[in-house]
């Protein structure tokens, strides 16, 4: 019967109660949307991240990614692919030679990441070849194919056979180049990407960087499902003790960064627009009560217990954000899932957008695990805030309260 | 026995310039069944006394026993549950809950001593038929009028089954035929159910039903006449 008490309560004035109930639905439904559209921006960067740029685990020399040289190697690839590709979940492997390389057309020149990869196995672990716009992906050139990125196209002015020469220091130390023509150029959303990333095949660069046989500098491993992330990596980690075998959290500081860091600026976000309507639900409440002191002293006067009196008053306060809310986060909801099948689109911003690795159709998506959170968060908004108005009414002497008129 | 006694009891309050004596030394016995008019000019500590008779404010010295319960000795939460149980209370502005129908106001007051809402419910609905007001059970306060809702502010007092009723200017806002109906039906619950009825008044024709007039003036009792008989033949009528 409190409850109900407190219900007929809100609506005594029932145009402020629904502004403060409006507030919280529209900032609700900012906040959860908002949760929306940046987790399916993070998604989609991942997912691209994942199956485009670094596939789900890479193994390396201990020392190669942080001195980044050709000496740095992995022994026995083949018979190592091999064993990795026996492993439950893992769906694709593909080792891969690793090199800094200058890459120079007529015209200009430019420092590069040069891959040296099995085309085909390359297609199990990363979906690159689906990117390709002009050519093909290592077909139609017989000697020295190479694949190039649409940026890095423009930049050197080449186009598909244009012969470009690329040139490193090889495994003993001599400086060493080949002539590549072009099979195919990419062009992914990621420009900075497309720009630093050249492919040639494996052979290709095994001849020109006088690599022991069976050498490498990276194995890339593709898994069927994320879910098998910790236990292959885990298993990789035990099979090969002096090797190093990072996931994609780690092997792009900016995705583990997505992953984890960006939940607590939403959190920040959210609680800055509860805070927000905090105060409004503060200033209501306090109104309401200052309004029927008199009733509150009769209240008092008949019987009703100050736990009581302040339980009355938190319900009408967790009312009204519970109202307020449950439709702003419907809507953030429903808002949601019309526009993740719509997709919203930012063709206006592409560059900037594509500049930071990010595509120009953003697919909203549901967090559940942050909207339960939310939702804990009204509540306790809703408790809190209704704390200092109904110690307030507690403060009232009933003799006094019932003189007021 | 007494139901209430009152023993040399003072109330000051400390104005901002001067303290006001409002309530000055008053003894008083009120007997079970009484059915008593508290009289005096506006000012002389009508509603002083009653709040302290009521447990609902603190005398500054003195006692007031209620069934021999010492008042002064219960704590805060304690004298809000002896209100609850023990003392219904009427008040002069009828004080109903707005937002609640007529039965729910009763049954309120019942909710808040946890009687099963079945039972409330019969009881409330029996209490308002029996203040006349059996067709407004859900009524808001707002469609009542003054008469009705202070009777159903009667009933709300009695809901609680106290053994006494304060009630400090009940018919000061009614009209002069609510003001009759209103203590015919006070009367003839005081006369059936034996309930104790406390009553401040202005109102001399209220004060011709009382069967006891205690007048105060300056917070002192100056005169104090129980005219049981003429109460006896009213109620009879
Ligand atoms: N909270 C208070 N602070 C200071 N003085 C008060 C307070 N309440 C009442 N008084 C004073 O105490 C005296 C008695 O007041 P009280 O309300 O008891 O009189 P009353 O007989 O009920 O008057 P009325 O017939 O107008 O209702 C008055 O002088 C009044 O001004
Ligand atoms: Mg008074």
């Amino acid at each position: 019967m409190i409850i109900h008490v407190a219900w007929k309560n809100i609506w005594r004035n029932p145009t402020r109660s629904l502004v403060v109930i409006l507030a919280m639905v529209v900032g609700m439904f900012a906040g959860i949307f908002m949760v929306s559209f940046a987790k399916g921006m993070m998604k989609e960067r991942l997912n691209r991240g994942i199956e485009t740029e670094v596939s789900h685990i890479q193994i390396h020399h201990p020392k190669f990614r942080e001195a980044d040289e050709l000496k740095y190697q992995i022994n026995d690839v083949f018979q190592k692919t091999k064993d990795i590709e026996k492993i439950e979940g893992v769906n694709g492997v593909s080792p891969r030679i690793v090199v800094q390389a200058m890459v120079a057309s007529a015209e200009t020149g430019s420092g590069v990441k040069l891959i040296g990869t099995n085309p085909d196995r390359e297609k199990t672990v990363s979906n690159l070849y689906t990117y390709i716009k002009k050519g093909k992906w290592f077909e139609g050139i017989s000697r020295n194919p190479v694949v190039i990125g649409q940026k890095l196209a423009e930049k050197l002015n080449v186009h598909v056979r244009s012969k470009i020469v690329l040139t490193f220091q090889d495994d003993e130390g001599n400086i060493t180049s080949g002539a590549f023509r072009i099979a195919g150029i990419y062009q992914t959303v990621n420009t900075s990407f497309d720009e630093t990333h050249v492919y040639v095949r494996f052979k290709d660069l095994d001849q020109l960087a006088a690599l022991p046989q069976g050498a490498a500098q990276e194995i890339a491993v593709h898994l069927s499902s994320q879910k098998y992330l910790n236990q292959v990596k885990n298993k990789l980690s035990d099979m090969y003790p002096n090797l190093e075998v990072l996931t994609w959290k780690k092997l792009n500081p900016e995705f583990g960064y997505i992953n984890d860091v960006y939940d607590y600026y939403l959190y920040v976000f959210i609680i800055i627009i509860l805070l927000a309507l905090g105060f409004g639900i503060v200033n209501t409440i306090l109104m309401a009560i200052l309004e029927r002191v008199k009733e509150l002293g009769m209240l008092m006067a008949i019987g009703m217990k100050k736990g009581r009196v302040f339980r009355m008053i938190m319900w009408e306060s967790v009312m009204m954000s519970i109202i307020g809310g449950t439709i702003g986060v419907g809507i953030g909801l429903l808002v949601t899932i019309w526009t993740n099948h719509t997709g919203i689109s930012f063709d206006s911003y592409k560059t900037g957008f594509e500049a930071l690795g990010y595509g120009t159709t953003v697919h909203p998506i549901i967090d559940w695990g942050i909207t339960i959170n939310v939702m804990i968060l009204v509540f306790v908004t809703g408790i809190v805030a209704a704390i200092y108005p109904a110690l307030k009414a507690l403060k009232l002497n009933p003799a006094e309260a019932l003189r007021t008129e | 026995m007494s139901i209430i006694t009152i023993n040399d009891l003072h109330k000051v309050y400390d104005g901002t310039q001067v303290e006001v004596h409002a309530v000055n030394g008053v003894t008083l016995n009120i007997e079970e069944g009484e059915f008593s008019a508290l009289v005096g000019p506006s000012g002389s500590g009508k509603t002083t006394l009653m709040n302290m008779l009521g447990g609902l404010d603190r005398p500054t010295s003195g006692q007031v026993l209620i069934n021999g319960t010492d008042l002064s000795q219960l704590k805060d939460s304690e004298l809000i549950d002896f209100r609850l149980h023990h003392i219904g209370f009427v008040f002069q502005s009828y004080n109903l809950i707005p937002v609640l129908t007529a039965l729910e106001n009763v049954e309120f007051i019942m909710h808040l001593q946890g009687v099963p809402s079945a039972e409330r419910h019969a009881r409330a609905r029996e209490l308002l038929e029996a203040v006349g007001l059996g067709d407004r059970l859900n009524s808001r306060p707002g469609q009542l009028s003054g008469g009705q809702q202070q009777r159903v502010a009667v009933a709300r007092a009695l809901a609680s089954k106290p053994r006494y009723v304060l009630a400090d200017e009940p018919t000061a806002n009614l009209d002069s035929h609510s003001t009759e109906n209103l203590l015919d039906i006070m009367e003839e619950l005081n006369h059936k159910e034996n309930i104790t009825f406390v009553f401040s008044t202005h109102d001399a024709r209220v004060v011709k039903k009382a069967h006891r007039v205690i007048v105060l003036e300056d917070g002192k009792v100056i005169s104090d006449e129980v005219r049981e008989k003429v109460g006896a033949s009213n109620s009879n009528e």
